[in-house]
């Protein structure tokens, strides 16, 4: 059997029958209906989209804000005793060194 | 007045669902052709037309109006046609030992007399299309395409989204697959 030949015969079948281009009836209404569905989106859609939307921002924000924390160098001097500042702080009001405020005035 | 798809287009994106219905009714003879390319129930043709359209809703405002409707249509339909075969290519392998009567007189007729076996017999195209349905995705794609729907190398590519290569790879393997597929039916047949 030559299949070259067998292959263009049966090509040449296929493209002597091309398909029906029939729609089937009111396949149009169908589709606006399905596509009413779709566009049809209730507030609670609306309110998650753009919650999504406005995640991006955020997230940029905040990436941008952790880089400038770690890359900018900051005022205080490396060697900081952190503890002490806390300690002075908080014991600040009974620093006997300081005088009282009512004596101040 | 008729408006224009431009403007038909525009008013969609506005909002306007209604819209869209000229443009369904205007282009929906063209998908269902297509579409009856790929599958041969009715449901099935009617699910992947709906989809088309569904589709065509959804990511009409990624239609920028640089080629007409038209084209960017008929891409999505390729596409979702392609999808579809993807997604039954299970079920392919079917004997040819099964040809009906008129397929096995066809190619009787063939095997005797190959000058005068008539291509518009309805045999010869079931005998077509049952090669077809055994072909891969890809390969029943392209060889629609470029062999019976004679479309051009750069033509499918457009309308695939694969690129030129690989379009012509493609069409090597699918035609080795095709003639695969030939000799199997010969070897059922006659041997």
């Amino acid at each position: 059997m030559n299949l070259d030949q067998l292959q263009r015969k049966l090509l040449a079948a296929a493209r002597a029958h091309p398909p029906s281009d029939r729609v089937p009836y009111a396949f149009e209404q169908r589709i606006l209906a399905r596509v009413r569905e779709l566009s049809a989106v209730d507030a609670w859609t609306l309110w998650a989209r753009n919650l999504w939307r406005a995640a991006t921002p955020c997230v940029a924000v905040m990436v941008l804000l952790l880089a400038w924390f770690l890359l900018v160098p900051s005022s205080h001097p490396a060697n900081t005793d952190w503890s002490q500042e806390l300690e002075n702080t908080v014991l600040a009001a009974a620093d006997p060194e300081q005088p009282p405020t009512d004596v101040l005035r | 007045m008729e408006r224009t798809e431009t403007e038909l287009i525009a008013a969609v994106l506005r909002g306007d669902a209604a819209s869209f219905e000229p443009l369904v009714q205007k282009y929906s003879p063209r998908v269902f052709a297509t579409a009856r390319r790929y599958a041969r129930r009715e449901s099935e043709i009617e699910d992947i037309v709906q989809e088309v359209w569904l589709k065509a809703f959804q990511k009409l405002n990624g239609f920028r109006g640089e080629a007409p409707f038209e084209h960017w249509l008929m891409r999505l339909a390729v596409r979702t046609c392609y999808d579809f075969l993807r997604g039954h290519q299970r079920n392919r392998e079917t004997p040819f030992s099964e040809l009906s009567e008129p397929e096995s007189d066809w190619l009787d007729h063939f095997v005797s007399q190959p000058e005068t076996a008539t291509e518009n017999a309805d045999a010869a195209r079931q005998l077509i299309e049952r090669i077809l349905e055994q072909l891969s995705p890809a390969g029943r794609l392209i060889i629609t395409l470029l062999e019976i729907e004679e479309r051009s190398v750069k033509e499918i590519a457009k309308l695939t989204g694969w690129s030129v290569p690989l379009v012509k790879v493609r069409a090597f393997r699918a035609r080795a697959e095709m003639r695969k597929l030939l000799a199997k039916m010969a070897k059922e047949k006659y041997l």
